[in-house]
């Protein structure tokens, strides 16, 4: 009867053995997720430091204590029920493996805390004063992904392009409904949601083209809510922004009001030049024209003086 | 809000005709699969004259054994829909590559993974759990009913309407598009203004009331109506499991109630909790929701563990190991269940000291659980162990959970969830939990106290069967989602358009359909044990040679339960009695004081789903008339002063002698 | 599989394990406290969210503009004094005067009403000068709070009349009195409500 169940426990090793094959999250191109598949790594061999032998014990306990046993030496204890000795095991080995990853969890997350901002490029290469980070405003909308370039002027629909070995600073919102902001090869994920600001460090180690998509789903097009990511060097990165600079298109206002209605399946889009605030408005919620933006309401709401009375009425 | 004084809008409400999906094949279908073989099950009904006994024996019952086993068919009932939503979604995905969009548009296959979790949770794995916790606890402490039985009955019925809201929005109307929690601003009136929120949402708030209210009254039954001399720490170990798991009903679902309310409020009047603008903060729906939710998955999963407890104790023939450490990590883990609900939402951006907080909460709560587990090892060590079905059931929950547990401590780290929150991984893990713990947990609860509610054992060899399709199904099924989580896949997704993924979500798929033979397999072997019953049959009322107080009933138990009621000196109450030769009392029997059937239960709760139905297609006139008819009902019913009765002693007198007469020629 | 017929040589007699005759303790009040702290925890949601929601007046009223204290002092009062008045109610009941137990219960009912009366005529003035639910996160959530406290006042309005109905057709019955005091554990509770209402709501919203 154990046997069967073995066979069956070794099912699971298979597919241990190929997630570090090619699986993206353990063999990812950017040094934050690397870090991050590293953790994995880490901590499920912490855990199986308790699993293996749980799982061997039962099938063991469960072969040897059958009832059939033909070996008669094997004893029968029906009344022992309590072992202080094995109590202080059986509470204390987990413990320590839940220190030791609690000691983990604790520097890691504040380590590769997606606000923090960029430390290193790589485990051998510090961040270095000189290093212009990449700043790129992040939009969700339905059912595509907005780039706008800050310091570049530029904005892409569903394209999104980044020097190697760079920090890049990611700022994101979203225009009607939670989003999650993800590209595996690079980094964690993070929320988009309307009206709020999140924010992401990252760094593409390299080039290649990678998959990004949305990780909380979000109606009608989700499935076809991806955009391509890619790395590339520093001179084909001034390249990409040359050619979009000069191949035209304005996304205003208005552009944007039309981008933000609902479609599907969005092909690429780039536009050459951006209003300077219109990041700030999608995140105040003012772009279209004469409503109130949030940081003015939420301070004139803070400023309220007390006392005043009846003064809507 | 405008009144509306169109008197067709106000009986009507959004309401038409454009409702019912006839241009959907698949609904077409379904629908005259469910009239077809709902006209049988009428038909059969009237004919064997089976209407008269049905009300009076079944749906105005107030015996918690009637209620418990109600449950239990209701949510297995509900596990069909709920397998077909699992059966569609993987074929759409081992389907949906490149230029192949599969067979479920996206409009189609967002509400089925909707109702799928919708379903699975409150409508299969609460109702098992709350039947099972029905059935077995009076039995457990010695007492006759729980203490509120009309409470338990409406409690029951306010369930079961808010499952057949949902049953209902498959052919009236749509469901949710959401995902099984709706959030907003997604599940909000402006991104979701078809009525399918609205299905979710009042079907949960009518099932809620009767969660909550069963939370109640068990509770109750535990603390104030255990047998004399059960102390705390002489309670069964499910008993100990039920009492958290009802502590964590009454302590979560208010949240869910008052939540769900707040969503409502928003879609139908216009309110700003959750909106994007004037205010609203849809962060606080996610926090309240999941302060519900994370408590919510303990519901499910302690009573599993108290079911294991019992099993293991009995087919191991040994007194169950660590009982004060069993007590003392249920109660850790229902006090920790509240501090971690946060690790759902690592990727929200709460900031890096608060996710590493209820990281390491979430971990912690790891090591009550652990402990359990090495009870059970430990129970099996030195003992005898028959690998009766409830016991191989025991076996895959061990290899299974702990897979399922280390998972999920790794989805604590918050940087590993940032890459795999939402992700397949995320979605193996769950599954991993609730079928290796939940379901696991209630198939061998089924398979363990089935003779003592019907009187005979399950079959065997289908319910190996069974035990084989699920285990194996499950493997193939859910390991691959954790490739392909690693892989960088994310859930939810209709279409893909990398063909690496293929291979993988194809064997997924013909996990399901193992799965679905071992669904199979399970009503197979509830009809072959029912043609087999007299070989079957258990005469002694302890058919597994087991240690609580129910099997020292006979199977099934009379009304009363017990003629007399039992006086406890030790734990493993019956195995005591059983060592000390117990002899079965056979005269000197009393009248015995027994609560009366009443349909008011049902009454109230139809009111109920009425009132549920109008305001989800805004029917106000139907809202109001429903709502003042559940009002009146309810206040006739506290007229009613009558509710009880009493068993003669001559009834008593005849059942016991029969079972004492069964015994002698079983001997 | 099982042992029920072995010998009884060296045990004890059987009448050491069972009873012959068990009343268990009634667990109806019990059963209310227990319904009663969900009931607060709804509240406690409620709560929290208008802690969350309570300063975004999106640019429309705040609660120092549109909170007449007035008012709330007299809703406060006449919410208390039922209180009171239902505690005259339940020493009456201890004393099984069944007139003198309507009696206040009925001053209690009455004293109940004043407060919906006054509520709700706060909130259509409110609705009337566009600070409704509708306007803003604040005033979502204080209607909510405030609104959600109303109905459950409006509700034990109810269950008071009927019990009085069922007082004076049954008198003072265990049962009756026992009802009674679930309703007493209510009132009073909704009563506490009203005090986190009115401090966090209505004075920090004024002294804000």
């Amino acid at each position: 009867m154990a046997t069967p169940l073995a066979r069956r426990g070794l099912l699971i090793l298979p597919a241990l053995l190929l997630a570090g094959c090619n699986t993206v999250v353990m063999k990812p191109s950017g040094d934050i997720a690397s870090q991050q598949g590293h953790l994995i790594f880490v901590s499920t061999m912490l855990m199986l430091l308790i699993i293996v032998p749980v799982i061997v014990l039962t099938f063991w306990f469960a072969w040897r204590y059958r009832e059939n046993q033909p070996d008669t030496s094997v004893p029968y204890d029906p009344e022992w029920d309590h072992s202080t000795m094995l109590e202080l095991v059986i509470w204390g080995a987990p413990l320590l493996i839940i220190i030791a990853l609690g000691l983990l969890t604790w520097i890691t997350t504040h380590t590769l805390d997606p606000y923090r901002p960029l430390e290193r490029i790589d485990a051998r290469h510090p961040v270095t004063a000189e290093m212009k980070p990449l700043n790129v405003e992040v939009v969700a909308l339905d059912w595509k992904w907005l780039f706008i370039y800050p310091d570049q002027g530029v904005a892409t629909v569903n394209e999104l392009v980044a020097p190697v070995n760079t920090p890049i600073r990611f700022k994101i919102t979203a225009s009607t409904v939670m989003n999650s902001f993800y590209i595996p090869a690079l980094a964690g994920q993070i929320y988009a949601m309307p009206s709020m600001e999140t924010a992401l460090s990252a760094v593409i180690n390299k080039e290649g083209d990678y998959e990004g998509f949305s990780a909380n789903y979000s109606g009608a097009g989700f499935s076809d809510m991806r955009f391509t990511f890619h790395g590339v060097n520093q001179a084909s990165f001034d390249q990409w922004v040359q050619s979009t600079k000069a191949g035209g298109g304005a996304l205003t206002r208005p552009v944007y009001q039309d981008l933000a209605d609902p479609s599907i399946k969005v092909p690429v889009r780039r536009f050459a030049t951006v209003d300077a605030d219109l990041y700030h408005a999608i995140l105040n919620r003012c772009v279209a024209a004469g409503s109130p933006c949030m940081d003015q309401t939420m301070v004139t709401d803070v400023n309220v003086k007390p006392g005043r009375s009846n003064e809507h009425e | 809000m405008q009144l509306q004084l169109d008197p067709m809008k106000l009986i009507f409400g959004r309401l038409s005709l454009e409702a019912i999906p006839y241009h959907e094949p698949i609904l077409v279908g379904t629908f005259i699969m469910v009239a077809l073989g709902g006209m049988a099950v009428l038909g059969a009904m009237t004919y064997f004259r089976l209407w008269g006994p049905f009300w009076r024996n079944w749906i105005t019952s107030i015996d918690h054994k009637k209620i418990g086993i109600m449950y239990v068919v209701l949510g297995l009932v509900m596990l069909l829909r709920g397998f077909a939503d699992a059966l569609m979604m993987r074929a759409q995905q081992a389907m949906s590559f490149g230029d192949s969009h599969g067979f479920l548009p996206p409009h189609h296959y967002d509400q089925v993974f909707t109702a799928h979790g919708v379903i699975m949770i409150f409508f299969v794995a609460m109702p098992l759990v709350t039947g099972l916790m029905n059935y077995v606890i009076p039995l457990q402490i010695g007492a006759r009913d729980v203490a509120f039985p009309f409470l338990n009955n409406f409690s029951f019925w306010m369930t079961a309407f808010g499952g057949g809201l949902v049953m209902v929005s498959l052919f009236v109307g749509e469901f949710a598009r959401t995902g099984w929690l709706a959030y907003p601003p997604l599940s909000g009136i402006l991104a979701s203004p078809d009525v399918g929120v609205d299905y979710y949402i009042w079907s949960l708030q009518i099932a809620g009331v009767g969660t909550l209210l069963s939370g109640v009254n068990l509770l109750v039954t535990i603390i104030k109506m255990r047998a004399p001399g059960m102390k705390m720490m002489r309670m069964p170990v499910f008993t100990w499991t039920a009492l958290c798991t009802n502590v964590l009903i009454v302590a979560a679902f208010p949240v869910l109630t008052a939540v769900l309310a707040m969503l409502s409020l928003d879609r139908t009047f216009g309110t700003n909790f959750f909106t994007n603008d004037l205010g609203g903060n849809a962060m606080m729906y996610v926090n309240l929701i999941w302060i519900w939710g994370h408590p919510e998955v303990y519901i499910l999963v302690l009573p599993a563990f108290g079911v294991f407890s019992e099993i293991v104790s009995t087919f191991c023939s040994k007194r169950l190991f660590g009982y004060t450490s069993m007590v003392y990590a249920t109660i850790v883990i229902t006090i920790l269940s509240y501090l971690v609900w946060l690790h759902h939402f690592f990727t929200m951006g709460s900031g890096a000291s608060v996710n590493s907080f209820f990281g390491i909460t979430t971990m912690i709560i790891s090591i009550p659980t652990g402990a359990k587990i090495f009870n059970w090892l430990f129970t099996m060590y030195r003992g005898r162990i028959r690998f009766e079905l409830p016991m191989l059931w025991t076996m895959g929950f061990m290899i299974t959970f702990v897979i399922g547990g280390m998972t999920g401590v790794l989805l604590a780290v918050p940087p590993a969830d940032f890459v795999l929150h939402n992700s397949l991984f995320l979605i193996a893990h769950f599954h991993n939990v609730i079928i290796g713990g939940v379901l696991f947990g209630m198939f061998a609860g089924i398979n363990y106290w089935f003779p003592k509610a019907f009187g005979y054992k399950l079959d065997d060899f289908w319910g190996k069967c069974c035990f084989w399709f699920w285990t194996i199904g499950f493997y193939f099924a859910f390991m691959p989602l954790y490739v392909l989580g690693l892989m960088g896949v994310t859930r939810r997704l209709s279409h893909f358009d990398d063909p690496s993924l293929q291979i993988w979500f194809q064997i997924a798929a013909f996990g399901a359909v193992l799965v679905a033979l071992g669904i199979a397999s399970f009503i197979i072997q509830l009809v072959v044990s029912f043609l087999r019953r007299e070989q079957l049959k258990d005469v002694t009322g302890d058919p597994w040679g087991a240690r609580t107080l129910e099997w020292s009933t006979s199977s099934p138990p009379p009304d009363y339960n017990f003629a007399f009621t039992p006086l406890v000196h030790d734990n493993d109450t019956w195995a005591d009695m059983k060592a000390h030769g117990y002899q079965r009392p056979t005269e000197g029997f009393v009248d015995i004081h027994m609560p009366k059937n009443t349909g008011a239960g049902f009454i109230i709760a139809a009111c109920a789903a009425v009132c549920g139905f109008g305001l989800i297609w805004q029917m106000w006139l139907v809202v109001i008339v429903a709502f003042v008819a559940l009002l009146v009902s309810t206040i006739v019913h506290t007229f009613n002063y009558n509710r009880d009765y009493y068993i003669s002693s001559d009834d008593v007198v005849r059942t016991e002698g029969e079972r004492t007469r069964l015994l002698a020629a079983h001997v | 599989m099982s042992d029920l017929t072995t010998s009884n040589a060296g045990t004890l007699p059987s009448t050491h394990y069972y009873v012959r005759e068990h009343h268990p303790e009634n667990g109806t009040l019990l059963g209310f406290w227990l319904y009663l702290m969900s009931d607060c925890l709804i509240f406690a949601c409620l709560f929290a969210t208008y802690a969350v929601l309570g300063r975004n007046y999106a640019g429309g009223p705040t609660g120092a503009e549109i909170f007449e204290l007035p008012i709330v002092g007299l809703n406060t009062s006449l919410l208390l004094f039922s209180s009171i008045t239902y505690g005259f109610a339940m020493l009456e009941m201890y004393k099984k005067n069944v007139g003198t137990t309507m009696l206040w219960l009925a001053i209690t009912g009455l004293f109940g009403a004043g407060f919906i009366y006054f509520e709700l005529s706060e909130f259509v003035h409110l609705i009337s000068i566009g600070a409704g639910p509708q306007r803003s996160g604040f005033l979502t959530s204080f209607f909510a709070l405030v609104g959600t406290h109303g109905l459950h006042v409006s509700f034990g309005i109810i269950w008071l009349i009927t019990l009085m109905f069922q007082v004076k057709k049954h008198g003072l019955t265990a049962a009756n009195k026992r009802r009674l005091m679930c309703l007493s554990l209510f009132w009073h509770f909704l009563d506490l409500i009203w005090i986190g209402v009115f401090t966090f709501v209505y004075l920090m919203g004024v002294l804000a």
